[in-house]
């Protein structure tokens, strides 16, 4: 408990610095939202904190012994009504990122939770995506730095060059996904929840049979079930991946060479990523493009800043517009042969011969063997169909009670903290409590360097959405070049961009382009998941100076129409009336 | 470079300012026409904004542009903005390059009404630049002076070089079809934007064959030299003489590509285990040779190198290195390279089997080495094949010195000044010779000390009794 205390007083501290009286002030309200608050913070820490295992936890098992209090009444007045058959109340498939969130929040809602996980815990994120390339992209962020001869010159700094160990770097990468994995895995065992090791097939309404390869299969029931099976990388046919010169993410991951020069398909989050890292470890980047420009699926405005500065400086050049239709791995002497087509015309285009081709043209739902046949459920291009409540929707339309789908497996927003979201939304809604998660409000980060991050809509998107619905949309911009904490730390380049509605104030989309973007961008999405208007959040406080006022002045320099809050309630009836129109 | 630039620019961009605002309709046809090429100024993005920076050009010339449309991105004081046009047209002309920067309301670019007119508006910004352009060539020359060896750190002005400066043999990528592609690595091609060379030209020494970085910083450079060299200049003689170099003092200079190379080398030669031995010769023969065919054109160096590749015959082992640690590469000719200082810098141009070729050609072969080195135009076959290297500083009245081992080769050989020496002879007189001190620096995994001393020996044995050089 004690540590518990100690633990959020630390949060508290790095969150308001100096500042006894807003301790004061925050802290009922903080502890008033608690539950759900440490469900993610929790989240987050295990997936990026260095704190001690003992410590992180503390939190947990504090939740967890309220929990089974809630679990033994819960149960008790169970049996008393219809019998209760089933072995668990929840079962999850999978424990990535997705199904630990679904499993933590279960066990905090009392439910006997038990998680099935084929491979190793922690899934794609912990031991083969997010996690371990943050540890790459924080050693290319510095190398980065200390080779950038005139960023070092500005702050006065004489660095002698700059090299690095690449098994060093390498065991970086594994000693954090195993760090984290542990953290994980430990957490979900002191809380009670039962990790089943092997497959997980459904074998009927409620019911999951795993095991491993040569072992007798155990039949489980659940009252109800996610499917948290998250994906694997997605590699085009015509590509022959050998795990040495042509890779997958799963394999640049262990970073067991650093190529000359590596072709990189796909220039979305994965292939930027990894170019950041290939780039400062010392090699050349070519990148393969299907569509007509880099880094699609950002605001164009993002985009083209994001290139400016990510790919014309750096040893980087682009074929866009071109699939790569055949990629032979390097074998007897050649190099690795890749073959462009025409995306539009089906031409053959160009042929390229590099050290190294990185696949990172997307990921495709890893759902086989998930027993979906048996009852009723047909894959879309892999994805298990849901609603907008995660319910798996069986080849009929109709829903099948009590089974969900969370994550990449239903292909609505692959993203990990999106998966948990998903998941604590079932959770809600299995303890009876209808949720429906706005994943409008979900942001998402490339962590290049500088950072990139969004939530919402890009503008592109919000006009589309505007025109349909006839409402008016308005851009405002701020550039880290004139924030004072961006330009002691020499990294003036950056955009933060807000999309919004100056009709009511209604925060369409923030992107930012910049330094730490992937941090500042929680201002944003906390507001769009809460509501808060332009009117009101111009209001909010930041210290000064730090990178937050880039998103401060973004705030201040949009216009809308309405008057802030607390105004209307000074003015009584009239406003809330107001306030009701405009929905 | 802008700078320079603006001035220039201004005076043509206030004469045709006026045309458009008067408008096209109800005026004479000379004015018309000029009427239809507008300029795009360097806008004014914020109050306190006197200058912006070209971030880049969204549209390049020829391009057709309509109205509202960016064409450029600039950089103020607080933010990169886009430029949008305000006319419909062509882009004409570029008259600051990305990277350059304008003062507020001056012409960054043309714009042609419509495609006719772009060579016009191209012609008129020449036209109007001629002024300038010299400036601008005269930049790099003077840039070029100071310090040569920097490998166009500013891209210089249209230099135009012959490829057949930068073209050799016809080595070509074993996978690019004979030819017809060219494989270069994505910062290469950068490089060769950046720097004006033509990958055609070039031959890649990259991994099979392909052509990286190095490559084109190596073109680039010889290219430079090559268009300065070409360009008249008139006040240079006594310029160009090498000056003592102009040096800031308590400045943090960064490495030329050359002195880059150079530093890497260095650090590459600790893992070598070196060791010297000295050997003091007598060349009141050689003096008196080398008095004798000076006139021919013989230099000392030629000697001292058929010298030493005529010892090497006898002694292969010394002439032979150790690539991977396990084994003696034997080379199959003796090349012999010789240290030279250039401006800013280090190069090793190599007289190729200086044991066969004649002490005449040899001395013909030296001098146009060392006239290439200066222009540095050497082909890397002609400074990274030497098989024994020679370093001599006795010019300078350096009795003795140690030398570095060169990675990749076996030996080096430190030559100091031959001097007049008084000397007890064996008969128990006294008498005076010359007397040179030499010091071979040498790989010992694979020459040995006595290897080492018996090559010593007969290369002595060679010096004392020359007759052997001139044939």
């Amino acid at each position: 408990m004690h540590s518990a205390l100690s633990s959020l007083s630390f949060s508290q501290a790095t969150t308001v610095p100096r500042s006894n009286y807003a301790f004061d002030s925050h802290s009922p309200a903080f502890a008033l939202s608690q539950p759900v608050n440490l469900r993610f913070c929790g989240l987050r820490r295990e997936a990026f904190g260095f704190s001690s295992l003992t410590q992180s936890c503390s939190g947990r098992v504090r939740v967890s012994s309220r929990g089974h209090s809630k679990k033994i009444s819960a149960s008790a007045v169970g049996n008393g009504t219809p019998p209760k058959s089933f072995d668990y109340d929840l079962i999850i498939i999978g424990a990535g990122v997705g199904g630990h969130g679904a499993a933590l929040h279960a066990v905090e809602k009392g439910l006997k939770t038990a998680i099935i996980e084929g491979d190793v815990v922690g899934g794609t994120c912990v031991n083969r995506g997010c996690v371990p390339s943050k540890a790459l992209l924080a050693v290319s962020g510095r190398m980065r730095e200390l080779q950038s001869e005139h960023h070092m010159k500005a702050f006065g700094l004489q660095v002698s060059a700059a090299g690095y160990d690449r098994q060093g770097v390498a065991d970086h990468a594994n000693n954090l996904a195993s760090k984290i994995r542990s953290n994980l895995t430990n957490s979900m065992k002191a809380l009670g929840v039962d990790i089943l090791t092997g497959v997980g097939t459904i074998v009927g309404p409620q019911k999951v049979k795993y095991g491993k390869v040569g072992f007798p299969d155990n039949i489980v029931t659940a009252k109800d079930i996610i499917i948290a099976t998250g994906s694997v990388p997605f590699v085009p046919k015509g590509i022959e991946v050998d795990g040495k010169t042509v890779i997958t993410s799963d394999h640049a991951l262990k970073l067991e060479f650093v190529p000359d020069w590596i072709a990189i398909v796909g220039s979305g989050y994965i292939g930027l990523e990894f170019s950041d890292v290939y780039t400062a470890l010392g090699s050349e980047v070519t990148f393969i493009e299907a569509l007509d420009q880099l880094m699609p699926g950002f605001d164009p405005e993002i985009g083209k800043l994001a290139q400016r500065v990510l790919i014309n400086p750096r040893k980087i050049d682009y074929h866009t517009g071109v699939f790569a239709t055949k990629i032979t791995p390097a074998r007897d002497g050649k190099p690795v042969i890749i073959e462009l087509t025409d995306a539009k015309t089906k031409e053959p285009k160009d042929t390229l011969e590099v050290d190294a081709a990185l696949i990172a043209t997307g990921r495709a739902p890893f759902t086989n063997g998930l027993g979906l046949e048996n009852i009723n459920v047909v894959t879309q291009r892999g994805f298990v169909p849901v609603d907008e409540r995660m319910r798996v929707i069986d080849a009929n339309g109709k829903l099948v009670t009590h089974l969900y789908c969370i994550g990449d497996a239903n292909g609505k927003m692959m993203l990990a903290h999106a998966a948990s979201a998903q998941g604590i939304s079932v959770v809600e809604q299995v303890t009876g409590r209808d949720h429906m998660l706005n994943h409008l409000s979900i942001p998402a980060a490339c962590f290049t360097h500088p950072e990139i991050s969004m939530v919402g809509m890009t503008e592109p998107q919000a006009r589309e959405k505007a025109e349909k619905e006839g409402f008016e949309v308005s851009v405002a911009k701020t550039s880290f070049k004139a924030n004072t904490k961006a330009l002691a730390e020499n990294e003036g380049e950056g955009l933060a961009k807000l999309i919004y509605r100056p009709d009511n104030g209604e925060i369409l989309g923030v992107h930012i382009f910049g330094l730490h973007a992937a941090d500042l961008i929680h201002e944003a999405s906390n507001a769009i998941a809460l509501g808060t208007r332009i009117q009101d959040i111009k209001f909010a406080v930041h210290a000064h100076p730090t990178l937050s006022e880039v998103l401060d002045e973004l705030f201040k320099s949009a216009k809308s129409t309405q008057q802030p809050s607390y105004q209307k309630k000074h003015l009584g009836g009239i406003c809330s009336f107001a306030d009701d129109s405009h929905t | 470079m802008a700078h320079i630039l603006q001035t220039s620019f201004l005076p043509f961009t206030s004469s045709l300012r006026r045309t458009p605002v008067s408008g096209p309709k109800g005026k004479p046809q000379a004015l018309q026409v000029k009427a239809k090429i507008r300029e795009i100024f360097m806008p004014a993005l914020s109050s306190t904004m006197t200058e912006g920076k070209i971030v880049s050009w969204t549209k390049s010339e020829g391009e057709k542009l309509s109205k509202g449309e960016s064409v450029v991105v600039v950089e103020s004081d607080k933010a990169d903005m886009d430029v949008e046009s305000f006319h419909d047209g062509f882009l004409a002309a570029i008259m600051v390059e990305e990277g350059g920067v304008a003062p507020v309301g001056s012409a960054i670019a043309l714009l042609a009404e419509t495609e006719d007119e772009i060579a016009e508006a191209k012609a008129k910004s020449q036209s109007s630049s001629s002024s300038s352009a010299q400036v601008l060539e005269e930049k790099p020359q003077e840039k070029e002076e100071v310090a040569p060896a920097v490998p166009a750190a500013a891209p210089v002005a249209p230099a135009v070089w012959s490829p057949k400066a930068v073209a050799v043999g016809s080595a070509v990528h074993p996978a690019s079809e004979g030819g017809k592609r060219i494989v270069a690595s994505p910062y290469a091609k950068k490089l060769a934007k950046e720097l004006k060379v033509d990958l055609v030209a070039l031959v890649g020494t990259g991994p099979m064959g392909r052509i990286v970085a190095k490559d084109v910083e190596a073109a680039a450079a010889a290219g430079v030299v090559a268009a300065s060299e070409s360009a008249p200049l008139p006040a240079s003689p006594e310029k160009a003489a090498p000056v003592a170099p102009e040096i800031e003092l308590g400045t943090v200079v960064p490495f030329t590509t050359m002195q880059g190379a150079v530093s890497r080398n260095m650090v590459e030669s600790l893992s070598v285990p070196t060791f010297r031995v000295g050997y003091t010769i007598t060349t009141n023969a050689l003096d008196a040779l080398y008095k004798k065919i000076k006139s021919k054109g013989v230099t000392m160096t030629a000697l001292l190198a058929k010298a030493t590749a005529l010892a090497l015959v006898q002694h292969p082992v010394v002439n032979s290195c150790c690539r991977d640690g396990n084994s003696f590469t034997f080379n199959s000719s003796i090349n012999i390279a010789v240290a030279v200082a250039i401006d800013g810098g280090l190069i090793t141009p190599v007289l190729q089997d200086a044991d066969k070729v004649d002490i005449y050609t040899l001395s013909r072969k030296w001098k146009e080495l060392v006239d290439k080195a200066r222009a540095k135009q050497l082909q890397p076959h002609e400074y990274n094949t030497g098989t024994f290297t020679l370093s001599n500083l006795g010019m300078f009245g350096v009795d003795r010195f140690d030398a570095i081992l060169p990675p990749g080769t076996g030996a080096i050989m430190a030559v100091g000044a031959s001097l007049p020496t008084v000397v007890a002879s064996k008969d128990g007189r006294i008498g005076m010779q010359n007397q040179m001190q030499v010091n071979v620096t040498a790989d010992h995994r694979v020459i040995y000390g006595a290897d080492l001393a018996s090559f010593l020996q007969t290369l002595a044995k060679i010096i004392e009794d020359p007759k052997d050089l001139t044939f």
